[in-house]
């Protein structure tokens, strides 16, 4: 559908959240959490902090449970009963606030969820999502979100975009059907735009460092340089905290809980970077040093997601770089790739 | 500074050492680890008040071992963890330098771990003021507050283990929640998993911690873990009057059995 | 939910347990509801996710042939968790499998050829399943040549149907043990696989390889091949990545761009040059 563009006051974002739960939907949004922005959810907007540059995790969590259950069994008499979980009561969710670069990211951890075997979990927590975005006004030196081909004001993955103007109302993109659904709920509040609403100047400066198929073709061909990516990942602790906060890494683990007359079994995060990711039963690892597990983290969001799920499987959110306790910059360390001499 | 640039390249030059593990400068004004393999590169070494990771954690690292014998730039904390190591038998006399240097420029070269034991005997450990405020208003909370407190700390644990990547002592090549016969910890990420995990790596870590604090630096949810960390270090302090990285020599407390041990506790 | 759950297994009864080697079973598997049996099929070269419910699931091939209808079969060592939970159960008892999953042996396109199936220790399972579905259809093929070769005489898995297949004159059968795995009695060769086979120098004249075992096994196989004459993409193989959901998603399989789980386990030895050595 053509976007259409409304004037949101500003007082009139309290409104909003009101009748979104007055609808008796759940609304999310950032928070801050002493020195962390996190999204949580909201019963009134003075709880959200639209302020904010990045949030420490995204929102996957929301998609993409850390730990959900995906069946649960009891063995009655002899039998053993399985049931699957009652997705059906998933409230209906409004996240508000979201950045464009994780909106973006939607499309990413849906296209490895849906490529192939449709993922049920993912699908039915999507159908229940809508989400406002908010153009960033600021950014800072981990983002770069333009050299993967998005910017501060992508209405990708958004189904009404804000961008705050210079007078502090918002400019309220509706970008889905379900954005305009959102919009039935208080089509009061969606004033007409005025015609010189200027979108642009009130976007923050996002430096275009490289272009993600550069990346992704330079990644590679580089792939066999062993000195590059040891290197690179040299200090490199193996922790699992960038995939953790990453809006579109997927990996996940498979585990029960319980006894064998009765328990859960349950989807929880993963990570490419964790030494004991790929090791099989007899010890062989096939990805046995870091510099592996690096490149692989690298080569699957710039070289095999495009090349298979057709979409990025990076956004330029910068989380990874903020969170990493030894300060692996994932930006810094692409452009190095760019750099390097082949 | 100047000093620890020019020995870092002495020694790269003569071949003492194939890999000077220190700092350098990384994004805005962070610091980050860098391993410095040619000696015309040590001009890239910092030393100020950024620097805070404690390196000794790469001297137990599979590729950082691959590089050769290493000159390790300590702090404070990293000496101390040099000693724990070596206590631990996971380090050897000789098979590193082990560089410190001071705010004022200088710079200390340790040439045996009984230098570090005497150097460390006589130099004060400061505690953040504001983490000790935390620590005194933890401890003055009720049983019942401070369950609650640490469940919801807990809870934003999100099973990253950058707590345990970060942590020098944790060198295990197969940690305790990744052996699964039978599975000891839950590795989900739920109330029980996260709880269980907290509070095994804190106990495997008693006696152990040397107080360096990169666990609660490292935790992108900022969960306090010091605190965890440094009740245990009074308890075991008290109790069998250990300090985790004073000597390079460890009479483990928990793990060491004197037949005139204390048993009152057995109940 | 509109989409089925994908995670959810069907529940089968453990039917007969065979044990094969020293910590090696083959169970024989039913499913609890008929209808679902009689709607079930697969390929040879196929996988599944069994699972122990209170334990995990764990993935192993599809070990019994797709012209056997009415079961399947499971080889496994026990190993870890799952197989260990697994090892304990007896005939009669439930068990949790999904699947098939993954692609299959192309043996319609191999009509008319030779075949020779190299296989090591615990790597036969895959190559069992492909081996009964070409014996019974044996008229498709010309010779067929089975290697198959073990840390010790204790470790070689199905020893009846070795001799099984030793007694037909239309396979020639060939065993051997690791040196130093040999009993008195043993009648069979003494060498790893690959040297084995150079000395079998096997023609490659339309002649198809299938190569399953272990990692280090497979690699001098394909040297061994190499020498032999035979093109890559006449050799096939099938890759044992760790795996979790069995669907593409979990991330544990891939490969470069490959999920071993969605595109393969079978690969020819073309495909596997050209993706990182990460198997």
């Amino acid at each position: 559908m053509e976007i259409e563009r409304r004037l949101l006051k500003k007082e009139a974002l309290a409104g909003l959240v009101e009748k979104i739960n007055a609808a008796g939907r759940k609304v999310h949004a950032p928070v801050c959490e002493g020195a962390r922005v996190e999204f949580a959810p909201i019963d009134s907007i003075a709880e959200a902090d639209l302020g904010y540059v990045q949030t420490t995790q995204s929102a996957k969590n929301l998609l993409f449970p850390r730990v959900e259950r995906i069946l649960s069994f009891k063995r009655r008499g002899g039998a053993m009963e399985t049931a699957d979980p009652d997705l059906s009561a998933l409230p209906e969710t409004v996240v508000l606030g979201m950045h464009p670069c994780d909106a973006a990211a939607i499309g990413s951890l849906g296209a490895i969820f849906t490529w192939d075997t449709q993922d049920a979990f993912f699908k039915a927590r999507l159908e229940k999502l809508t989400v406002v975005g908010l153009s960033c006004a600021a950014g800072d030196e981990y983002c770069f979100c333009a050299s993967v081909g998005l910017g501060p004001g992508s209405t990708e993955g958004s189904d009404i975009l804000l961008t705050r103007l210079a007078s502090g109302d918002f400019l309220a993109e509706i970008v889905t059907a379900k954005g305009k659904a959102l919009v039935e709920l208080a089509p009061e509040l969606f004033l007409p735009a005025p015609a010189g609403a200027d979108k642009d100047s009130a976007l923050a400066r996002i430096e275009k460092s490289f272009t993600r198929e550069e990346a992704g073709e330079r990644a590679k061909a580089r792939f066999d340089d062993d000195a590059l990516w040891d290197g690179q990942a040299l200090r490199c602790l193996g922790c699992g905290a960038c995939a953790y906060v990453c809006p579109t890494c997927a990996c996940f683990d498979i585990q029960d809980e319980g006894t064998t007359s009765r328990g859960v079994r349950l989807r929880c995060w993963d990570s490419c970077g964790f030494p004991a990711f790929t090791i099989h039963t007899s010890g062989h690892n096939p990805r046995e040093e870091q510099g592996a597990r690096w490149r692989q983290r690298l080569m699957h969001k710039f070289s095999y997601m495009p090349e298979r799920q057709d979409v990025f499987g990076c956004v330029g959110c910068g989380r990874c770089s903020r969170a990493c306790p030894v300060d692996m910059n994932i930006k810094e360390h692409l452009i190095d790739l760019l750099e390097a001499k082949s | 500074m100047d000093e620890l640039r020019k020995k870092a390249r002495a020694l790269l030059e003569a071949g003492e050492v194939r890999v000077v593990i220190g700092y350098g400068g990384g994004t805005g004004d962070r610091a980050r680890a860098i391993f410095v393999r040619e000696p015309e590169r040590a001009d890239e070494l910092i030393f100020d008040g950024r620097c805070r990771q404690n390196l000794a954690i790469y001297l137990t690292r599979r590729e950082v071992k691959e590089l050769g014998k290493p000159a390790i730039v300590a702090t404070l904390p990293a000496l101390k963890t040099v000693l724990q190591l070596a206590g631990e038998f996971q380090i050897a006399e000789g098979g590193l330098v082990v560089l410190a240097p001071g705010a004022d420029g200088s710079l200390i070269e340790f040439k045996t771990f009984a230098d570090i034991e005497k150097y460390l005997a006589g130099a004060a450990s400061p505690i953040d003021p504001a983490e000790q405020a935390e620590m005194d208003r933890v401890r003055a909370m009720s049983p019942d507050e401070r369950w609650k407190y640490w469940l919801g700390q807990i809870s934003r644990c999100i099973k990253c283990y950058a707590c345990r990547q970060a942590c020098p002592m944790c060198y295990c090549p197969r940690c305790t929640v990744e052996c699964n016969q039978p599975q000891w910890i839950p590795v989900p990420s739920h109330e029980l998993g996260n709880l269980e995990w907290n509070v095994m790596r804190a106990m495997h870590l008693a006696g152990r911690c040397v107080d360096c604090g990169d666990c609660s630096r490292a935790c992108p949810v900022g969960i306090p873990l010091y605190l965890l960390n440094r009740v245990l270090i009074g308890d075991i302090e008290s109790n069998f009057h250990q300090r985790a990285g004073m000597k390079a020599e460890v009479d483990y407390a928990l793990s060491t059995f004197h037949p005139d041990d204390r048993e009152n506790f057995i109940r | 939910m509109s989409d089925a759950n994908v995670y959810k297994p069907s529940v089968m009864r453990i039917e007969k347990i065979t044990e094969e080697a020293p910590g090696v079973k083959t169970f024989r598997l039913l499913f609890n509801d008929p209808e679902e049996g009689r709607r079930f099929s697969f390929k040879a070269g196929q996988f599944g996710e069994y699972s122990v419910f209170g334990e995990g699931e764990c993935t192993f091939c599809i070990a019994s042939s797709p012209t056997r209808e009415g079961y399947i079969e499971c080889t496994f060592r026990q190993a870890g968790r799952v197989t260990s939970a697994l090892f304990e159960l007896e005939e009669g008892d439930t068990i949790g499998f999904r699947g098939p999953y993954g692609n299959t042996f192309p043996i319609e396109e191999w009509k008319g050829k030779n075949l020779l199936f190299i296989a090591g220790g615990i790597a036969l399972p895959p190559m069992r399943c492909l081996i009964w579905n070409c014996l019974d259809r044996r008229d498709w093929f010309r010779d067929v040549t089975i290697l198959y070769g073990a840390r010790t005489v204790a470790d070689l898995v199905y020893k009846r149907e070795l001799e099984e297949w030793a007694a037909r004159p239309d396979v020639k059968i060939v065993t051997t043990v690791d040196p130093g795995g040999e009993t008195p009695e043993w009648k069979g060769k003494v060498g790893f696989v690959p040297t084995v086979l150079e000395g079998m120098a096997p023609s490659s004249e339309n002649t198809i390889a299938i190569v399953c075992g272990p990692p280090i096994m497979i690699k001098f196989t394909f040297i061994a091949l190499d020498k032999a004459g035979f093109k890559p993409d006449a050799i096939f193989t099938t890759l044992e990545n760790r795996m979790k959901c069995g669907i593409g998603k979990c991330g544990r399989c891939n490969v470069g761009p490959v999920f071993v789980c969605k595109d393969g386990p079978v690969f020819t030895y073309a495909q596997i040059k050209d993706l990182p050595a990460e198997y």
